[in-house]
């Protein structure tokens, strides 16, 4: 019955409608105060859409040395260190997971199993427990403030979250097409590399993107061993700014505003891939 | 073994990137040292850059990065600066509260000797006080600051009043008119959030009822019957609506922004917020700020308080672990001589009691516009100034002391008892 | 932030015999050059997780047993159990734990509630259902730190957008401080965090509503059920292996959160909102005591793993079958 399907339509869409507003209010918000002045922010009431628009806060941040503040000077140092410490962890958690990834689904031997509930359960070791011994053998081995320690510490989790995800996505791979090409002769490794990982490519993608969505968000270990600027990722640098109540409010709210555009627009361009990592090995039968 | 081959190739591949990442070249060339400071108190960082700027000018070989940071940030900071090898900073701002825990930790190095005899006479012996422990001097003095009494003149003027209170008795009579008369919603506007500004305020609200933190022995006295006086007359402030609210979330940046743009009448705030009073694109009161020595309460008065303010000085201490302690050193010397102090005595007054004597006093009145007012009530106020126990726990203790506040001031729990439990931690903490 | 695989039994990684299908009969001598070939692949993944994390377990384990003040010099002092035992005597700790748990079943049973009720709106393909699952990426992608960020200004009680919304609603007179009330603290941060994770939950129950068969839906109308019936005879059961999926891995971080306790309200207003990842914290880096802080972290750790060991149990029982 058309009639009762449209009022059933409508029904749904009105019911959307909350749930967006949801999501974007808050957003919107943190977008519309980037760009008031400080004076107009603290107007009561207040100014949704802001009278005097600027872009002179994120003018701030693109020529730090115009910027009246330190705050924004800094900022674009800390993107530069989550961008190269982010690609880094995923680079190598690709490389040496899919490996890893490989071995434990189709290779069976005997700690296969062991190895894997190990996996799972290292995942689950919280950061904190981590981080002081870390703390202390990097300081010895002077690492502190340098890339390599932040990367190797983000293996803790982001290595055996990858392998689980590259795993799941491996099992989903015909073992027919193995098969085949085992009695071609092929080497282990050839059918990894011919066969396995071109067709789950589309998996890899999606652990890639996980990894790096990990790593540009973890603050943790980012706030304790990087303390310089030229060092710092982009979390440690924002909570740094909001931890003032400074003069220049709307400027971090800029500076929050770019820190969350580059993961947020990657996720989007591989959107496709979201859901099948969050969900990854399940539902296909 | 192809695919053997395969793998070791990986690895050394691997192995290759980790070592590009994670190797920094040694340094050639001109030294670069780095400074951490906060960037509230003293002179603005603008400022600073540009005196490390002209030093870096005068020192080809040397080159200075200042890092800023909010002044709750630096102590963690600093703990886990030391860690790294060399340590993230070369040198410090350090609180005046912070020393002993340092030295405790080893993190500071022991300048007694690089300290010249015009540098130690010329200085104030208070500052002085601060980085010497055992005979043995930690850092060189940079900022002398005491909290001040503060109020808008156009706004008591409105109400009637023609002089500041003398007692915080006298303010609150004050205040109630000013509320009435609607001039401003909650007269008063405090430092009293879980961080040290709040310790801070209660220093000088206990002393100035004849309180003190420690008795003779050494034991916790802020919970006697005076402290509990004073925290309860605090949580009473904001229930009669005299102090804002908001009063337990603001750190001393939150309480000048309040003050500066008119929402409040008085304000008891470190320096800086008189010197920022004056500038037109961050207040709306130019012109309109006066100070008046800190109020005590009537009981203090009556036991013979004559002032009670709190010392908030701070210093530089180069790190015990640094490679450039001379560079360093000598960056420091020149940040705190006399010369750029005065030529910024705007933001800060000088360590120099030099300057506060014969020529040099016209001098330095004469350096900024606001300095005739400022210098006045800098020599008036921070004779009183009181120290907070210096003990090697008092990071832990002082936080143990915070919750306590926090806890009275929001009705969590009664004064005596929050303070008890205080009491009780920094029983439990001297004894470790 | 996490992604935990759920499985139909068939296809689990766990599930050993789909793999010796492929190669049924095997000399010995290829499974051994097998085996070798398998610990080749593993063994520069297994050294960097072992490394970064079962040696720090251990010396973590052994440092809970001293007394270590930071410093340079370090000096550290057998004390034996002292640290576990003063902080279970101690009532911060157990304060701590029940604020953890608070935080934890108030965020996540929102989570599952809300992203539960989003997954089944968008499985019902309303006008834009295409938009609505889109968006809902976009608070999950955005880091932590700034989500936190933008909910402390939010909740600002000089600027804050709550604020002014309540007030031009004539709903309050004058500003609230709403971050310094300490019973409202904690809930603003559980809004803050649902608003964060809520996504991940509804995305993965949309993905599992997905594959449910259609005809179920159909059958069960036809025979007379309505809606409320659907959802809870016939959806709830299916569902509920990715349920526990989700709830068990927001379970497990949100008993870790860390980061938006932070950035909102430093675990203020009197500890109001203090965690126990946040104590740790404290203690290790802050107060300077890294055996306390040890003790602490290898307690977190222990109560994760029985989460944890929970977990494994529970989904991968070779007799769980739906």
């Amino acid at each position: 019955m058309p009639y009762r399907k449209s009022y059933r339509k409508l029904f749904l869409f009105l019911l959307t409608i909350p749930v967006l507003l949801f999501i974007f209010l808050p957003i919107l918000w943190l977008f519309s105060a980037s760009l008031s002045t400080q004076v107009e922010l603290f107007t009561v009431p207040p100014h949704w859409i802001p009278q005097h628009p600027t872009f002179q806060n994120y003018l701030d941040i693109f020529f730090p040395s115009l910027a009246a503040s330190a705050v924004p000077r800094t900022f674009t140092v800390s993107l530069y260190n989550s961008f190269k410490i982010a690609s880094f962890v995923t680079v190598i958690c690709i490389v040496i997971g899919s490996l890893a990834a490989y071995a434990l689904v189709r290779i069976p031997f005997k700690f296969n199993n062991t190895i894997k509930v190990g996996i799972l359960a290292i995942r689950m070791i919280p950061e904190v427990s981590l981080i002081l011994p870390l703390f202390i053998i990097a300081s010895r081995l002077e690492m502190i403030n340098k890339p390599i320690v932040l990367i190797l510490a983000y293996m803790s989790f982001a290595l055996p979250y990858a392998i689980w995800m590259m795993a799941a996505f491996f099992q989903t791979v015909p073992i027919e097409l193995e098969e085949a090409a085992r009695l071609d002769g092929c080497t282990r490794l050839g059918i990894l590399f011919r066969i396995v990982m071109p067709i789950s490519g589309p998996g890899l993608v999606s652990t890639a993107m996980f990894v790096f969505l990990v790593a540009w968000d973890e603050f943790f270990y980012a706030l304790i061993f990087t303390s310089t600027l030229a060092s710092k990722t982009v979390p440690v640098a924002i909570a740094e700014f909001v931890g003032r109540y400074a003069v220049n409010i709307t400027g971090m709210m800029a500076g929050g505003i770019l820190a969350a555009l580059p993961p947020v627009i990657l996720a989007l361009i591989f959107q496709r891939y979201i859901v099948s990592g969050m969900t990854a090995g399940a539902v296909k039968g | 073994m192809r695919h053997l081959n395969k793998i070791t190739l990986l690895a050394v591949a691997v192995i290759l990137v980790l070592s590009i990442v994670g190797c920094q070249p040694k340094q050639t060339g001109p030294v670069t040292i780095h400074i951490l400071t906060q960037d509230q108190a003293g002179m603005k960082p603008a400022e600073i850059d540009q005196i490390a700027r002209d030093f870096e000018a005068q020192n080809p070989d040397i080159k200075v990065v200042m890092e800023y940071l909010s002044y709750d940030a630096i102590h963690d900071k600093i703990t886990t600066g030391m860690a790294a090898n060399p340590p993230a900073y070369d040198a410090s701002m350090v609180d005046v509260i912070w020393p002993d825990e340092f030295i405790k930790a080893g993190y500071l190095l022991d300048v007694t000797s690089r300290v010249t005899p015009e540098m130690k006479a010329g200085i104030f012996p208070s500052a002085w006080n601060g980085v010497t422990r055992d005979g043995k001097i930690y850092g060189m003095p940079w900022l002398m600051d005491t909290k001040y009494f503060m109020y808008n003149k156009d706004i008591l003027q409105q109400a009637g009043f023609s002089a500041a209170p003398k007692t915080w008795e006298e303010l609150i009579d004050q205040a109630k008119v000013i509320k009435q008369q609607g001039l401003v919603e909650f007269p008063i506007i405090w430092s009293w959030p879980q961080l040290e500004g709040a310790v801070c305020d209660f220093t000088i609200l206990l002393y100035g009822n004849g309180g003190t933190f420690l008795d003779a022995s050494g034991k916790p006295a802020f919970n006697n019957e005076k402290g509990v006086q004073v925290l309860t007359w605090m949580k009473q402030t904001i229930d009669d609506g005299l102090s804002n609210p908001s009063s337990i979330a603001s750190d001393e940046m939150a309480v000048e922004a309040s003050f500066l743009a008119g929402q409040s009448a008085y304000a008891v705030n470190w320096l800086f917020q008189y010197s920022d009073s004056n500038k037109a694109d961050v207040s709306q009161i130019v012109g309109k700020v006066a100070f008046a020595p800190m109020p005590v309460f009537a009981a203090g008065a009556a036991a013979g308080i004559q002032g009670s303010s709190v010392d908030g000085s701070s210093s530089f201490a180069i790190m015990a672990t640094t490679p450039y302690p001379d560079q360093t050193w000598k960056f420091l010397t020149y940040l705190t001589s006399n010369a750029v102090q005065t030529k910024f005595s705007a933001e800060m007054l000088p360590i120099w009691q030099t300057d506060f004597q014969g020529d040099s006093l016209t001098q330095l009145l004469a350096a900024a516009p606001s300095n005739p007012i400022t210098v006045p009530a800098f020599l008036a106020q921070f004779p009183f100034a009181n120290e907070r126990p210096t003990v090697s726990y008092y990071n832990e203790a002082s936080k143990a002391l915070q919750l306590a506040l926090q806890e009275a001031l929001t009705g969590v729990k009664t004064p005596q008892q929050a303070l008890d439990e205080a009491a009780a931690k920094w029983v439990e903490l001297a004894g470790q | 932030m996490g992604g935990f695989a759920f499985q139909r039994k068939s296809t689990h990684i766990f599930d050993m015999t789909a793999n010796s299908k492929a190669f049924p009969k095997r000399p010995f001598s290829l499974r051994q050059k097998e085996a070798r070939t398998a610990w080749l692949l593993l063994v520069p993944s297994l050294v960097v997780i072992l490394g970064v994390t079962l040696w720090p377990v251990i010396y973590t384990f052994v440092l809970s047993f001293f007394y270590a003040p930071t410093g340079i010099h370090q000096v550290r002092t057998f004390v034996g159990l002292t640290n576990y035992l003063n902080m279970l005597k101690d009532q911060t700790f157990w304060q701590t734990i029940g604020r953890t748990l608070y935080f934890t079943l108030g965020s996540v049973g929102l989570e599952l509630i809300l992203g539960l009720a989003i997954a089944q709106l968008i499985h019902s393909r309303p006008p834009g259902w295409k938009f609505l699952r889109v968006s809902l990426i976009i608070p999950w992608a955005i880091p932590t730190i700034v989500i936190g960020a933008m909910w402390r200004w939010i909740y600002s009680g000089d600027f804050g957008a709550l604020n002014g919304l309540l007030m031009q609603l004539g709903l309050i007179k004058h500003y609230i401080p709403w971050l310094t009330l300490p019973n409202a603290a904690m809930p603003l941060v559980i809004l803050a965090d649902v608003w964060h994770m809520m996504p991940f939950v509804a995305l993965i129950l949309q993905a599992a509503l997905a594959t449910l068969p259609a005809e179920l839906d159909e059958a069960a109308v036809v025979d007379g059920a309505n809606a409320w019936q659907v959802f809870w005879k016939i959806r709830f059961p299916l569902l509920q292996p990715a349920i526990l999926v989700a709830l068990i891995a927001r379970t497990v971080d949100a008993f870790r959160v860390f980061d938006i306790v932070y950035i909102i309200t430093n675990g203020g207003p009197a500890f109001k909102t203090m965690t126990i990842t946040y104590l740790t914290y404290l203690n290790s880096f802050s107060y300077g005591k890294q055996g306390t802080g040890a003790a602490l972290s290898f307690l977190i750790s222990l109560f994760t793993m029985i989460m944890a060991f929970v977990y494994i149990r529970i989904l991968y029982r070779p007799e769980e079958n739906q």
